[in-house]
């Protein structure tokens, strides 16, 4: 039971043995996502053997490092290609990629579209704080428009990529985003997540005071941090103003992240189709098998 | 559903047990025969019909194919499937190569066993897409940023395209390396006889799993089950809650990137478990070479011609012979020393502008003439032409 | 004994069928070895195509041809563009409705495969007739090694229209004399 297990527990439980401290930098919020991934990880009562991690370059990169689980840490922005083929390796595994915007929607944009086109059945975690944090803060491609980092140090004029959007569109089973300071509804989304048959994405607004926040006058924590409450509204509120709001309300959210569960569907995995088909064709064969040797 | 190979219904798939196919079909055949479960390919000429054949064939064996979005992605998607205890391979020519250049060095570092076939053609670029080279024989070996080494092998036939494709997998899974299949347009698209072998006539090597206690287990350490260079496999999903990382790690794969004797340990133990091999593994075919003054030493559709030009040769009582490289690498150094020594000249005849005759240079004595033919453009040389430059010597 | 087939038309004709069932039957349905290859590219898609194999009772290294015994063409224009290597006594079989102009001041073997194929109902089984054609012409591989191929390589569904077109330009092969 879940009440019965404190946060102490579950680290000893959870963290791989001999590889902390972690890389993160005060103020983070990967740290974060780890702990809510271990709670959702015992809540569903899913035994870490069962559980293959991966990952592609960056801080976020790194989590699977820290986490007692099979895990293969690969190059940029490929992790969601590996996880493909482990997850067709062995169906039972449940796979968890964790990756960065800039590992995810920068170097490794084209195979998260193809891994949520193909409803692909993994649970990608998507640690989103709008800058390149390991290489020491250069422009990612979900940075907000007018945002410094070294190589846009005049501001960023490019528009952010909306990746929750994207991957709706594309036809995700599961996504959903939230800022890292609400412990429950991330819990919540990553249960579903890994609970989902197909594409799940769990995009996780973390923050870098380090890289980011210094550069953008967001380097106190408690500025970081009140900067996402001040600039994300639940998707249902926005909804809502957008259709019933005035004028000036529906300015003062327009530029707004947009946070909650942006897609919620059950349909078949794509290696459920897959291996419906092979069953189908494998029973064809040996029927037809009998009947030559009869 | 998990995978588990059936000599018998992978036969019933394949048909009858003589067949005239392509080159690129037999490879296809040979993975399938070799237990491949997991396939990831991206279209890309003359490699293309590797991938339609296992798209067929496969899912009827019970693996699993997927084409991936690219090539990058293929090669990604093989080793995460490895990882996962499947056999898995992918098939790609030059342009494709150049983009599996990263992950082929990952699963060097992460030694990961795998087999990427490369029906080769020319470069640079797009190059000649229809026909048949021998572009990255030099890409296999140093294509891949840092120090490493390469197990490579060059078919010419199309049974050696099958054979050697269950050839590569054992070395695969023996030494927990990607291997390459250096095959080419040529071959690849050349209808030949095969002969499926029976499973009496086929040997097959399964990777040493890991089966030590789950506590104090080292997954990039010396086998504790045999005391190999191979560290043993601890699959995905058995209880081993493996860190697998292109980092230069330590035995137990945690990342330690900071100390010269860490990386150096790492690095010369994965060259080490090859290259203490190379004599164990050498795979060449000798051909009138006993009373020869004039040797090619030629690999892959290369050494057809050059077949024909030693018939041609002593027909006129010239004393030619060839050594052909099956396993081109680890490069057979010893091998080429010796035989520089016996003979006056070697010729290398490639389908490029010499990239293993700078190998054989390398190690032949300074006495004896290397000579380099090479013929690009997408034809392979003219037994005639071959014999014109053994006239010349 | 080493022999250099080449079969030419339009991409469309079933050439390199022609020659794939040449081979096989050299190497699956008789003790002989045989390579075949092909022309790839945009002309393999409409254009003059050719497919071309090796038979030899020995092992074949050069795995194409460095001259031609017996050419065979269906269409006008590869017949014009793969004719520069025959050898002095080549073979050369073409069918006359498809290949109107081709006196090359040689002796030709005619043989009016497309209208076997239309005879039977369908033109798609020229090139089938002219393989029983070759075989009639040139003793090279058993005719029923040939015929085995042909079955073994065509739909189920029409291997009766085959087997009829293969053994119709058989006969029409038998007594073609070369003009």
């Amino acid at each position: 039971m879940a009440d019965m297990i404190n946060a102490n527990d579950i680290r000893t439980k959870y963290l791989r043995d001999g590889m902390l401290p972690t890389i993160f930098c005060n103020g983070c919020g990967h740290g974060n996502a780890i702990d809510y991934t271990f709670w959702a990880i015992e809540e569903l009562g899913i035994d870490t053997k069962d559980i293959a991690l991966a990952s592609g370059i960056g801080c976020s990169s790194r989590i699977p490092g820290y986490v007692n689980a099979d895990g293969l840490h690969t190059t940029h922005g490929r992790a969601i290609a590996f996880a493909t083929g482990t997850k067709a390796a062995n169906p039972d595994l449940n796979v968890i990629v964790f990756t960065g915007d800039g590992d995810c929607t920068g170097i490794g944009g084209n195979h998260f579209i193809h891994a949520a086109r193909r409803n692909i059945d993994m649970t990608v975690i998507l640690l989103n704080n709008f800058i390149y944090g390991m290489t020491g803060g250069q422009l990612a491609p979900t940075a907000p428009m007018g945002s410094i980092a070294t190589t846009a140090p005049y501001g960023n004029i490019e528009q952010a990529f909306n990746i929750s959007e994207l991957a709706a569109a594309l036809g995700a089973a599961y996504v959903a985003r939230w800022p890292v300071f609400y412990p429950y509804q991330p819990i919540k989304s990553i249960k579903e997540g890994l609970s989902t048959e197909g594409f799940a994405l769990i995009e996780l607004m973390s923050p870098c005071p380090t890289a980011y926040g210094r550069r953008n006058k967001l380097g106190k924590i408690d500025v970081l941090w009140n900067w996402y409450e001040d600039n994300t509204i639940l998707i249902e509120d926005y909804k809502k103003i957008m259709t019933y709001g005035t004028d000036d309300e529906k300015v003062a959210v327009m530029d707004k992240l947009q946070i909650g569960v942006f897609q919620q569907e059950s349909k078949k995995g794509f290696f459920e189709e897959y291996w419906k088909m092979v069953e189908m064709l494998m029973e064809r064969d040996d029927a037809k098998h009998k009947e030559v040797s009869k | 559903m998990k995978y588990e190979r059936d000599p018998e219904r992978i036969r019933r798939v394949l048909g009858n047990k003589i067949q005239f196919i392509q080159g690129d079909m037999a490879v296809a055949y040979g993975g399938l025969l070799a237990g491949v479960s997991f396939f990831g390919g991206y279209p890309i000429t003359p490699a293309s019909e590797v991938a339609e054949g296992m798209a067929r064939l496969l899912p009827r064996c019970g693996g699993c194919f997927i084409q991936m979005e690219d090539e990058i992605a293929s090669i990604a998607a093989v080793i995460g499937a490895a990882w996962g205890g499947a056999k898995a391979m992918t098939a790609t020519s030059g342009p494709g190569f150049s983009l599996m250049m990263e992950n082929y060095g990952y699963a060097v570092m992460t030694e990961t066993p795998c087999v990427i076939a490369n029906v080769q053609r020319t470069g640079p670029s797009t190059g000649q897409p229809t026909l048949g080279a021998q572009g990255d024989m030099m890409q296999v070996r140093w294509g891949s940023h840092g120090d490493m080494e390469a197990i490579a092998l060059a078919p010419s036939t199309v049974q050696e395209s099958l054979d050697m494709t269950i050839q590569s997998f054992n070395l695969s899974e023996k030494y927990r390396h990607p291997v390459c299949l250096m095959t080419d347009g040529e071959v690849g698209h050349l209808r030949e006889k095969v002969v499926i072998p029976d499973e009496d006539e086929m040997e097959i090597f399964d990777r040493v799993t890991a089966t030590a206690d789950r506590e104090t287990f080292l997954p990039f350490a010396e086998s504790p089950t045999n005391g190999s260079k191979v560290p043993d496999f601890p699959t995905f999903g058995t209880g081993y809650r493996t860190y697998v990382t292109g980092l230069t790690h330590n035995e137990k794969g945690f990342p330690r990137t900071d100390k010269q004797p860490d990386h150096e340990r790492l690095v010369m133990r994965i060259i080490t478990k090859i290259t203490d091999d190379r004599e164990e593994m050498m795979d060449v075919e000798e051909i009138a070479l006993e009373d020869a003054d004039i040797a090619f030493v030629t690999y892959g559709a290369s050494a057809r011609p050059a077949e024909s030009a030693v018939a041609l040769a002593r027909e006129k009582g010239l004393k030619v012979g060839m050594l052909r490289l099956k396993l081109v690498w680890p490069f057979p150094r010893d091998l080429i020393t010796e035989l520089s020594k016996k003979v006056n000249t070697i010729i290398v005849p490639e389908m490029n502008l010499g990239q293993i005759y700078h190998v054989i240079k390398e190690f032949a004595v300074d006495d004896c003439d290397i000579i380099c033919a090479p013929k690009i453009g997408g034809e392979m040389h003219l037994p005639l032409e071959l014999l014109e430059i053994v006239e010349g010597c | 004994m080493k022999k250099d087939i080449r079969i030419c038309g339009f991409g469309g004709q079933g050439v390199i069928l022609s020659g794939f069932i040449i081979g096989k039957a050299a190497c699956v349905f008789h003790t002989f070895n045989a390579v075949q290859s092909q022309s790839y590219g945009p002309e393999a898609r409409g254009g003059a195509a050719r497919s071309e194999v090796i038979v030899s009772d020995e092992k074949i290294g050069y795995p194409r041809p460095t001259g031609v015994d017996v050419y065979v063409a269906i269409a006008q224009e590869a017949f014009n563009t793969y004719q520069d290597d025959l050898r002095e006594d080549a073979i050369i079989i073409i069918d006359p409705d498809l290949v109107p102009n081709h006196d090359i001041g040689r002796p030709i073997y005619k043989v009016q495969v497309q209208k076997i194929a239309e005879d039977l109902g369908n033109k798609i089984v020229t090139n089938i007739a002219m393989i029983g054609a070759i075989s009639g012409i040139y003793d090279l591989i058993p005719k029923e090694a040939m015929l085995n191929a042909v079955v073994d390589s065509v739909p189920k569904r029409f291997t009766d229209l085959n087997i009829k077109a293969f053994e119709r330009g058989y006969e029409a092969g038998k007594n073609a004399k070369p003009e």
